[in-house]
């Protein structure tokens, strides 16, 4: 009993990191590809409008997130993934 | 036509990363190869090359712009940052509709094609090709990002004759500056083929020297045991003006660029014609532009690879235009110490003949340990050590594979 209650909350400390995890490398990549400041990476920052990207960096970010996330975005989703906020619910609600 | 001048340089060559590093090592002799460091070459039948050393490009430019760029190009916005500063104009009101970027590569981006197709090879056959990768890759970005850089709407593309490319760059903005066509240039080239692709297939061709055992001394041109070029990397930028666009702003003029000529072998896809047709052609049809005669010129700068039969035929060429007066030449090739640049070596070299004529100095060719008897000894190859002389006028040759030849002719500015 003592130990289902351990594996419980592990498991929930763990599912907590992934959710983090998730924002955090989203995050990461964006500076890295964009080259902005992580202060500028804002929830609603948009890739275009705010953080200084063209056509062809938004195409790569979602290459970098297909990959860092090992999942693949069709086209009609990858439209609709616009802003850091966009991004990170999208990866939350579909990486594995 | 209008006269054409050269107001600033730029370089980032094997032997040192400014104008001011390069010509020193030149005049002193020294050699740019070493063993590769920029990838494994154990398995490499030649495993030294004539690298840019110490070079970050990030030191120059955000990282995001340089993560979008292949070597060749960030070789090329350095050197012509270096040049746009020599010639001081930072900060001025050029008109930009008169000013273009005439750049030359032989290859372009061929790190970043290797980088991109092994991806693909390795992977389970899902392209997954970066968005970068072909602007990253086309051997005429570099123009293309100078002229967004610097604001210049005047003409805008690249030259690719393989080891000819930059002195086509130079000769075609002479020629739009002479014919009124704009008043200012950047013009020169970068080539940064040191990776795994360019050194094998180099290598399968029996063209580059296999001396492993000691690189500073494996590009000796005109010596008898000399085994082929070494590969080098690197950049060259040039800003030409008309001499009105130059005066009118007081500019240093280093130089006068007196005649270009252009030929081709039409003869063999790599090796030269043996008795030097195209390259006596060529030289002809640069003295003969420039309006100066064989005894005009004090110093040619060879494209002297360091081959068996290149070297030859060049020389050859050279006493076939020359003839008698070959023998007052101080003949160099700089390739001795800087290595084989491709399609940066027409830039490097119209620098180095450029420095010559304003600094007095020839640069040698170094490496000469064994005569070859298929040298009249009475040309003055320069050897080992830099020889003062006042320069005149100096010419230029670079030679590429294809059978394209150039030739550029420079002279000391005189009002």
């Amino acid at each position: 009993m003592h130990h289902l209650k351990f594996l419980v909350i592990l498991r929930f400390k763990l599912t907590q990191n992934n959710m983090s995890d998730i924002a955090s490398k989203v995050r990461s990549i964006i500076v890295d590809k964009l080259g902005v400041d992580e202060n500028e990476v804002t929830p609603e920052a948009s890739f275009t409008n705010d953080l200084g990207a063209d056509s062809l960096d938004t195409v790569e970010l979602i290459m970098e997130f297909e990959k860092e996330f090992n999942l693949s975005i069709p086209d009609d989703q990858a439209e609709n993934i616009q802003t850091v906020g966009q991004a990170i619910t999208y990866l939350e609600a579909n990486a594995k | 036509m209008r006269r054409v001048v050269v107001t600033g340089l730029g370089a980032l060559t094997p032997l040192g990363n400014s104008v001011q590093e390069y010509w020193e090592g030149l005049v002193a002799g020294r050699s740019g190869a070493a063993p590769i460091t920029k990838f494994d070459a154990t398995r490499f039948r030649t495993r030294f090359a004539a690298e840019v050393k110490g070079f970050d490009p990030e030191n120059h430019m955000d990282r995001k712009e340089a993560r979008k760029m292949d070597p060749y190009t960030h070789y090329a916005m350095v050197t012509a940052e270096e040049a746009f500063r020599d010639a001081g104009l930072e900060g001025l009101a050029l008109n930009g509709e008169r000013a273009g970027v005439i750049w030359g590569s032989g290859i372009g981006g061929m790190y970043t094609v290797y980088h991109e197709f092994k991806a693909f090879f390795e992977g389970d056959g899902t392209p997954k090709f970066n968005p970068f990768f072909v602007p990253k890759m086309i051997s005429d970005i570099a123009a293309g990002l100078l002229s967004i850089r610097y604001g210049f709407h005047g003409p805008n593309y690249t030259t690719v004759s393989a080891c000819a490319s930059s002195n086509n760059a130079i000769i075609d903005a002479f020629n739009y500056i002479r014919w009124g066509v704009a008043d200012l240039f950047i013009t020169g080239g970068s080539e940064a083929a040191i990776n795994e692709p360019g050194v094998a297939g180099f290598n399968a061709m029996k063209a580059l020297s296999e001396r492993n055992d000691d690189p500073s001394t494996a590009s000796r041109p005109f010596d008898l045991d000399r085994d082929g070029f070494v590969l080098g990397e690197g950049g060259g930028a040039l800003i030409l003006e008309s001499l009105d666009h130059a005066l009118a702003r007081g500019a240093r003029i280093y130089a006068e660029i007196a005649g270009a000529g252009l030929s081709a072998d039409a003869h063999h896809i790599t090796a030269p014609h043996p008795e030097g047709l195209g390259a006596t052609l060529v030289m002809k049809n640069a003295l003969r532009d420039s309006g100066l005669g064989p005894a005009d010129i004090d110093y040619i700068n060879v494209h002297g690879t360091s081959t068996p039969l290149g070297d030859l035929s060049e020389i050859k060429a050279i006493q076939n235009v020359f003839g008698q007066d070959a023998y007052q030449l101080n003949v160099s090739s700089t390739k001795s110490m800087t290595g084989h640049l491709l399609g940066a070596a027409g830039a490097v070299e119209a620098i180095a003949s450029i420095k010559a004529i304003c600094e007095g100095i020839i640069p040698p060719t170094i490496n000469h340990f064994t005569d070859d008897p298929a040298f009249d000894p009475g040309i003055n190859l320069t050897f080992n050590q830099a020889q003062n002389r006042t320069v005149r006028a100096a010419l230029s040759n670079t030679f590429g594979f294809g059978g394209h030849n150039t030739s550029v002719v420079f002279k000391a500015y005189r009002a």
